[in-house]
């Protein structure tokens, strides 16, 4: 989403985007004139009358789960917010029973947060986990 | 802006801080755990423009991207 109309969101697809992902965009890209959605999340700069880079993870409830938000120059990191969703969807899955400490991939282990694992974590997660 | 009747002539006038003070409305950042503002925007989706409202995605995980706009390198 921008505040570009739809007709440059056309025109940005077809002349360049296309030629980057094969079919083109496969999502929805929405036009967002003057930045009135943009300003409700909170990520609209007014100033420079853009939206800034605002990524909101929304769960099937329409609950927000996170977001991010960078300024313009710097690019997101699309593996990290898949991993994000999946690491929300194990714990919505287990019903709040299961947690995904720092640095968890699919794969990795997870935490059980309950009374035995108070002052236990040091014995079920080391430092090393925290990085790929 | 008011002056109290009966001052002292010739004073400089203080402004009144109510008066001056400017009304804008600072961007308040949304909080997670709570719904999602639902909103509706026209859209442009594999050669057709749509209108995507977000409630029409309940039951789905959605990732919605904010971005400075078309044409922008990053």
């Amino acid at each position: 989403m921008s505040i570009d109309s739809m007709f440059v969101h056309k025109m940005w697809d077809d002349k360049e985007l296309s030629k980057m992902v094969t079919g083109g965009v496969p999502f929805p890209m929405l036009s967002d004139a003057g930045g009135r959605v943009g300003a409700v999340y909170g990520i609209y700069d007014e100033d420079a009358g853009v939206e800034t880079r605002g990524k909101f993870i929304i769960d099937p409830e329409g609950v927000v789960q996170g977001y991010e938000v960078l300024t313009p120059p710097v690019g997101r990191n699309v593996s990290e917010a898949l991993r994000q969703i999946q690491a929300f969807q194990l714990v919505r899955d287990s019903k709040g029973t299961e947690a995904t400490p720092s640095g968890w991939q699919p794969g990795k282990p997870t935490l059980k947060p309950g009374p035995d694992l108070v002052g236990k974590v040091w014995e079920a997660w080391k430092t090393d986990m925290a990085f790929d | 802006m008011c002056r109290a009747t009966g001052g002292p002539v010739g004073e400089p006038v203080e402004a009144n801080q109510e008066d001056e003070k400017i009304v804008k409305e600072e961007p308040v950042m949304i909080k997670v755990g709570q719904k999602a503002p639902d909103f509706t925007a026209p859209a442009y989706h594999k050669g057709k423009f749509i209108s995507v409202k977000l409630s029409e995605y309940l039951g789905k995980w959605v990732v919605l991207c904010f971005y400075p706009g078309d044409f922008t390198f990053v």
